[in-house]
């Protein structure tokens, strides 16, 4: 089969690879019909995250219908011909973490749990096409995948919704979602979010289902701003204004109740010579992210505030503004997705009409055009804000 | 050497101790042991690779069973490895399940068994019993040790970095996990 590959920095490669067998014996094997590139599979092109090995198969937001199934899988929750979206933790159900629905935090399904655990100081869960640290799972920028505990985690669609309106249960619709459940959004609150992007897009969509009074989005890609804008979102262009004055001006003064980090590792910002402090710092590997999203966030947050972390971190951070976060009792909560838990009622609210997340699609490519998907996403060309892939 | 090692496993004191007890069992989620077999009322046969595709065997007496809460094992004396081994089964607090609390302890032979032995456990013996019971864990509440196309060979982990890319695997590989019958047919 056709499969999009890591082979080093920056370069992926459309390679013909060996069609995926059951290996485990509650494994599905899921012909893919649409598949997607993540602001997260960034970090993974340009080598921030380690634990890469060239020819790995990228890709962990991805449907398709199950076309094989190992003799393990309950039947009644998947059988072959199924239509279905595979969620990017890959889950086991019967651990303490997945029975307390932090399916993320799954024990049981990173074969590389020992590296991990170096790292984090526990394991995570296995992420399909995520790097060797979360299990070395081939991923979903494929025509095929293999699905470990298909059972557990794919949801089933039955209605009639096409790809591109189910297609992001994988991973940034839940993920902005949960973003915003984080936020504990009150009346009147007022919610700011950095970094629009899809996930971005959706954790401030989100946030407006759950009741904020204003959201404010911090970019500095016009296009992502305006996208925001479009939807009744107040903006800030970080490239031309003070981000914190801008939002003291947005709030009274009082400064933003929850903020939402939907950026993570690869900040980049105005401040130039804190900004060049963090790359060389990480140019030379002493500090393996640029948390300048996060430390802004937790600056602006007015006292007694939720500051959300949804971005994704893979290491250690410097100048963390733990004074500020102390004593003006900030709350931190953040996770990588438990996509398990949002799915069912995301689609019930999709079939409602409550939410449309084809709104962020910018690019439809066939899968041989993975890597100028790639391009475009990085350079933040073409005016390039989601990449749907075709098999 | 003594390496010790714990795990909560989700599932009650007594279905876990039933589990370890059949001792033909260990050999599924231990790495370094080929094959446990009961040879008696106390005893045990047990066989484990060693580099250069040799085999160590040696004879087992069970030296301690309290039902759903411990399993004592030893070398009879004269074996070709002196070891010994135990593990505590332990009510986590709050319906967690079950803490399994285990203890290795090997006895290095001198020489060439020795040094093979040594080998065997790596730079990091630990970590090697901490993977031990990571698969325990997964063959308990999954009901088998789970694969990834880095990982693919279960128990019998190869080195663990730099890996085979994540991406399906050969014919040829997938023919060697089907001849250990390591992977579905």
């Amino acid at each position: 089969m056709k499969a999009n590959c890591w082979v080093g920095p920056n370069k992926v490669e459309v390679q013909d690879v060996p069609d995926p067998t059951i290996l485990n014996g509650r494994d599905a094997v899921v012909r893919i019909t649409s598949t997607a590139i993540c602001g997260s599979d960034l970090h993974l092109l340009d080598g921030y995250v380690p634990t890469m090995e060239k020819g790995d198969v990228l890709g962990h937001e991805f449907m398709g219908e199950v076309v094989e199934v190992g003799p393990g899988v309950d039947g009644s929750r998947l059988r072959v011909g199924d239509r279905v979206v595979v969620p990017f933790p890959i889950a086991c159900g019967a651990c303490l973490a997945c029975r307390a629905e932090l399916y993320s935090c799954c024990e049981n399904t990173n074969p590389n749990a020992g590296v991990a655990e170096k790292m984090f100081g526990h394991p995570v869960a296995g992420i399909f096409g995520y790097s060797h640290l979360t299990g070395g799972f081939a991923g979903g920028q494929a025509e095929y995948a293999r699905v470990p505990f298909a059972d557990v985690g794919p949801i089933r669609i039955e209605s009639d919704l096409d790809d591109e309106h189910v297609l992001f249960l994988s991973d940034i619709l839940p993920t902005g979602y949960m973003g915003a459940e984080m936020c504990d959004i009150q009346d009147g609150d007022v919610v700011a979010v950095w970094g629009a992007g899809p996930v971005g897009q959706f954790a401030m969509d989100s946030a407006r289902m759950l009741g904020a009074d204003t959201v404010i989005a911090i970019d500095d890609v016009s296009y992502r701003l305006e996208m925001a804008a479009s939807q009744g979102y107040r903006t800030i262009d970080y490239s031309d204004t003070d981000v914190r004055s801008a939002l003291l001006e947005l709030t009274g003064g009082r400064g933003p109740d929850k903020c939402i980090d939907a950026v993570g590792m690869e900040a980049s910002h105005g401040t130039a010579h804190v900004h060049l402090y963090d790359r060389l710092k990480q140019a030379v590997r002493s500090e393996s992210d640029r948390p300048h999203a996060l430390r802004q966030a937790i600056l602006s947050c007015r006292s007694g505030g939720i500051v959300s972390v949804i971005g994704v971190y893979g290491g250690l951070v410097d100048k963390f503004p733990a004074g500020a976060w102390m004593n003006r009792s900030l709350t931190l909560r953040t996770g990588q997705c438990h996509v398990q838990r949002y799915m069912r009622p995301l689609l019930d609210r999709i079939e409602r009409g409550e939410i449309d997340p084809t709104r962020v699609i910018t690019h439809r490519l066939p899968l041989a055009e993975a890597p100028h998907g790639y391009d475009i996403f990085k350079n933040k060309a073409d005016g390039c804000e989601k990449v749907v892939l075709k098999p | 050497m003594e390496l010790t090692s714990a795990t909560t496993v989700n599932k009650p004191p007594q279905e876990v101790y039933d589990f370890w007890h059949r001792l033909e069992n260990l050999a599924t989620f231990m790495a370094h042991l080929d094959d446990v077999r009961v040879t008696g009322p106390s005893s045990s046969h047990w066989a484990a690779s060693a580099p250069f595709d040799t085999v160590v065997e040696w004879d087992a007496v069970t030296t301690g069973d309290v039902a759903a809460e411990r399993i004592a094992w030893a070398s009879v004396e004269g074996a070709d490895v002196d070891t010994s081994g135990e593990v505590l089964f332990v009510p986590a607090p709050g319906g967690r399940g079950t803490e399994v609390l285990v203890t290795l302890r090997y006895d290095m032979p001198a020489g060439a068994l020795g040094k093979a032995v040594a080998r065997y456990f790596g730079d990091d013996p630990s970590q090697a019993l901490d993977d031990d019971l990571r698969r325990f864990k997964q063959v308990m509440e999954t009901g088998e040790v789970v694969r990834s196309e880095g990982a693919p060979w279960g128990k019998r982990a190869r080195k663990e970095f730099p890996q085979r890319p994540a991406r399906p695997l050969s014919e040829e590989e997938l023919q060697e996990l089907r001849a250990r019958k390591e992977v579905m047919a």
